[in-house]
């Protein structure tokens, strides 16, 4: 089982948790597992065709998985999946 | 039998060796350190390029913390070649191993027409003001000169603007520019430090001067009271060394990253979202750039801005000041920027995770083959907000 991280604006969906266990043997897996128990994210997390939104990062124990495999990125037991859009809270004035 | 300064002198140049002043010139950069045991005053009238300060009075309390490695070579001079005598000796009891003298000191390496360095006077004031810059080995006189002549950018005087700015202006940076065309409401005081309750409704341009100057009259504030767009982005930021970027729109962003690469100026990037924070330094072409990491932005619904979300106060007050601190490392040239990592900070937890950022080969900005295309004035088209690429290509400022 890998450890997801949730970032706050999904968190949500996931029923407020800040990460979540779930298995899978490669990234695409591990989403895949992710999208079933928690159906509303496969919209913000993958495009129609399946692959991964390219305004959501992925990292696999710190690496981002575009330059590793994508969603074929292995993922062994415990490592860290975290799931990172962009911030746009930059604060620099109300809106 | 008591001994007379000539023993003592001559006792310190059986012990120590001596070079000359063209055997120190000699030296590959790097390897070894050179330090100016001279008084301050000396010092100030020109000393060797590259050498340390650290007066004869204060040689045992400071040189553990200049050269940490005991073995490592060091040359000392004085004036006349005297004083380093007696210096080195202290090194070699505080079991130094490789320590030199160089004979003749400073006036001999004069004589000799070898290359100088004259530093930059700071007034008695500035010397006072910024005595814990100057006590540090890697900042020192040069450094805060540094500062002194840095200009530094500000796209919003807001939640991390204000703790940079402070911080900045109190260390000394020269100039601040600051891009805001904002007034102070009454919700901004609970982070934005820079503004004050007397000055609600006051344009925040304004209300950062007063509060920049008051703290260091030091530091010429520009005021930029314009909301930073494509016909102007150029002009706003063209002479600044590095800009902090507090901007809480996409847009912005994404015309800032643009504009700072190809002027070749690093971007201190940080946003912030209720009790998390993210932080990166983005140098041009030595790591990768705001459209490397996120290539196209988020639906509005996946990254809501503050005045909708909400924030910790303090999490913009920790994440401006850390912006500070890449600032300053990029204005003096010191340490390892965020250049390539991502750092996340979160508050509740209390933990700081870092993840490696590269830079994409097939990015529109800072590739290899955009830099070329820009050059030949036919910039890559960059995704527009909402469509790819492909549908509506979009070409910032157009062609030059």
């Amino acid at each position: 089982m890998s450890v997801v991280k949730i970032p706050t604006v999904l968190r949500p969906q996931v029923g407020g948790n800040k990460e979540v266990e779930l298995g899978g043997a490669t990234v695409g897996e591990v989403v895949e597992a992710l999208t079933a128990a928690y159906p509303s994210l496969r919209t913000q997390l993958l495009t129609d065709d399946g692959s991964l939104n390219r305004f959501v990062n992925v990292y696999v124990n710190g690496q981002d998985v575009r330059y590793l495999d994508g969603l074929a990125t292995t993922v062994a037991d415990r490592d860290e999946v975290r799931l990172l859009p962009a911030m746009a809270g930059g604060e620099g004035r109300e809106r | 039998m008591p001994k007379t300064y000539a023993d003592l002198l001559r006792e310190a140049r059986s012990q120590i060796r001596e070079v000359t002043p063209q055997d120190v010139d000699a030296l590959p950069g790097g390897g070894t350190t050179v330090i100016d045991v001279r008084e301050d005053s000396e010092w100030d009238q020109g000393h060797l390029p590259g050498a340390l300060h650290i007066s004869k009075s204060y040689v045992e309390q400071q040189i553990e913390g200049a050269v940490p490695d005991r073995d490592a070579p060091v040359v000392l001079y004085c004036a006349g070649g005297v004083r380093s005598l007696f210096a080195a000796q202290t090194l070699e009891q505080l079991g130094y191993s490789n320590v030199a003298s160089m004979s003749g000191g400073f006036q001999a390496w004069k004589s000799a027409g070898l290359p100088w360095d004259k530093p930059v006077s700071l007034t008695q004031e500035q010397k006072q003001r910024y005595s814990r810059h100057l006590l540090i080995p890697e900042v020192g006189a040069e450094g805060q000169a540094k500062l002194l002549q840095s200009k530094a950018l500000f796209i919003g005087a807001g939640g991390l603007g204000s703790p940079a700015a402070l911080y900045l202006a109190a260390a000394g940076v020269g100039t601040i520019g600051i891009v805001d065309f904002d007034v102070v409401d009454l919700s901004n005081l609970q982070r934005q430090i820079l503004h004050t309750n007397d000055r609600v409704g006051e344009r925040k341009v304004e209300s950062a001067r007063k509060t920049i100057t008051a703290l260091n009259p030091d530091v010429n504030v520009v005021t930029h009271e314009e909301m930073l767009v494509a016909d102007n982005v150029d002009r706003i930021i063209t002479g600044y060394d590095v800009v902090i970027d507090g901007t809480d729109t996409f847009e912005t962003r994404y015309l800032l990253n643009d504009a700072a690469v190809a002027k070749g100026i690093p971007v201190i990037h940080a946003s912030v979202f209720r009790f998390e924070g993210q932080l990166t330094t983005f140098i041009p072409f030595e790591g990768p750039c705001y459209r490397c990491l996120y290539p196209t932005p988020p639906p509005p619904e996946l990254a809501p801005g503050c005045s909708v979300a909400g924030v910790l106060g303090v999490v913009p007050g920790i994440m401006g000041m850390l912006q500070a601190n890449e600032a300053l490392k990029v204005l003096i040239g010191i340490g390892d920027t965020l250049a390539g990592r991502l750092l996340l900070f979160d508050a509740l937890d209390a933990t700081f995770t870092e993840l490696k950022l590269r830079r994409d080969p097939a990015c529109p900005v800072c590739s290899t083959e955009a830099v070329a295309a820009r050059a030949e004035g036919h910039p890559l088209p960059v995704p527009v907000f909402g469509a790819p690429a492909a549908e509506q290509p979009f070409v910032l400022g157009g062609p030059a």
